[in-house]
């Protein structure tokens, strides 16, 4: 059976629920020798430092080796070797493959030609599962629960990948979400179809105030980028609509968590960093322990194995 | 009494594709692979027709098809109809249905799919009478709109 993971748009509810109580676990211990022995290949055909750095620290900190390369100028890529034959080269090193690609289907292709299991950690537009994983695995830890939730995601709706993903893999949770962005970077009809054909609750608001703002569990920051817009003026005219501030978050609830994939630019004040609602930092931190319950998942390592783990170090 | 006179010369054995839309003459031939055949094949093309008006039809002496490969022609000609002759009698008259997989014969339209930059087969889904999805970027694309493989 192929391990790999693609896409986690397609896991059942029982699945994320095993993948969340895997990372609580990898959170209460992370320093194991869980996967000593083990070779982790990180192939980053598109630099991604933060995402590299947080898959190479998981298998680090589960005693695993790493080899890799993080900046394609490096590979026969340039060369002209073809994807297929750089991921049957690997295959022989390495027991698993995270692999980030600039193309899209990249990480469906690898996992179809590859005896080793592929980790996907990002294909161009497409799909970013260990980002869902980490969002999924933070909302869990501030909110207690994954059901009937109201998740509020904010800015780029058009071209934000980790908002999609998010939507498509709360629709076992009963979620209520709601879309506020410029006009331009509006939800795609899609998606929308999407939460119909699956009974999820969606709302889209014009204003971003402190009023709307008060219903909110979860609220999903992303950047407004200047190169998403075909009309600039409209672009200085939206920028600064969207932007997080202080006052916003006058009637918050007290649960209120603010989630970013990071980096951010200008999105969210610094003054609310200070605030019990940024989560940001923390969401990045969580990323760790998402990513050991995937590597370990694609390596067939079972939730039973980890709470029988005797390898647990400190 | 006035005569009947066939447009194109009937064929002993063999496949007749016919009520071909003109325009997706070239389309059908290059999913059958048609111009690496030896046997004889005649071609009709913008003949007259009394449900459309101008059709194209295509005789292939001696040569069946699979289900699986006639299949494929609903991508482009969803309402050819077959014939399967032996012996100059129709034995068989068929009509196409399109796959839910399609293996091969669609180019993705987006250039960053990975299909678009190496050298493998394309795969869609069928998700809609009218639309297909990549399987490997997840792109969908309008039936009516698809573009074939080289």
């Amino acid at each position: 059976m192929n391990r790999s993971l693609v896409t986690i748009a397609d896991h059942t509810r029982e699945k994320i629920e095993y993948l969340i109580q895997m990372a609580t676990e990898f959170e209460r211990h992370p320093n194991r020798r869980l996967l000593e022995g083990k070779v982790v290949a990180t192939l980053f055909f598109e630099p991604s430092t933060r995402t590299r750095l947080s898959f190479e620290t998981a298998a680090n900190r589960l005693g695993a080796r790493v080899i890799g390369f993080a900046d394609p100028k490096v590979t026969s890529g340039t060369k002209g070797e073809t994807l297929k034959d750089t991921i049957m080269m690997v295959s022989n090193y390495a027991d698993i493959i995270v692999m980030r690609h600039y193309l899209e289907g990249a990480a469906r292709y690898a996992s179809e030609v590859a005896p080793v299991p592929i980790v996907n950690a990002g294909d161009g537009a497409n799909q970013h599962p260990s980002q869902t994983m980490l969002d999924l695995y933070s909302i869990y830890k501030t909110q207690g629960t994954l059901d009937n939730l109201n998740i509020f995601l904010v800015g780029d709706l058009k071209y934000g990948r980790t908002v999609h993903s998010l939507i498509m893999a709360m629709r076992h949770f009963n979620p209520t979400f709601h879309f506020i962005a410029p006009d331009e970077l509006q939800m795609p009809q899609h998606y929308k179809d999407y939460c119909h054909e699956h009974s999820i609750n969606y709302v889209e608001h014009k204003e971003f105030d402190a009023d709307i703002i008060s219903q909110a569990d979860i609220l999903y920051m992303t950047r407004v980028q200047r190169e998403r817009f075909t009309d600039l003026i409209e672009y200085e005219r939206v920028k600064d609509s969207y932007l997080l501030k202080m006052p916003l978050l006058a009637k918050a609830r007290k649960n209120l968590k603010i989630l970013h994939p990071l980096p951010r630019v200008n999105e969210i004040e610094y003054a609310i960093d200070e605030t019990p609602h940024a989560y940001y930092f923390q969401q990045a931190g969580n990323g760790l322990f998402a990513r050991q319950a995937l590597i370990c998942d694609a390596l067939d390592i079972t939730l039973e194995d980890v709470l029988k783990d005797t390898t647990i170090i400190g | 009494m006035k005569e009947k006179v066939l447009q194109v010369a009937a064929i002993q054995n063999g496949t007749v594709i016919d009520h071909i839309p003109s325009s997706r003459i070239f389309s059908v031939v290059s999913l059958l692979h048609l111009e690496k055949l030896t046997s004889e094949v005649t071609v009709g093309f913008n003949l007259r027709s009394k449900s459309m008006g101008r059709k194209s039809i295509i005789k292939i002496a001696n040569r069946f098809f699979t289900d699986d490969e006639l299949n494929q022609l609903a991508v482009v000609t969803p309402n050819v109809t077959l014939c399967i002759i032996r012996d100059y009698e129709i034995v068989e008259k068929k009509t196409v249905k399109l796959p839910e997989d399609l293996l091969g014969i669609v180019k993705c339209d987006n250039p960053k799919c990975i299909t678009n930059n190496e050298p493998m087969r394309t795969r869609f889904h069928l998700v809609s009478p009218h639309a297909l999805c990549c399987h490997y970027c997840n792109t969908q694309q309008a039936l009516d709109e698809v573009k074939l493989c080289d």
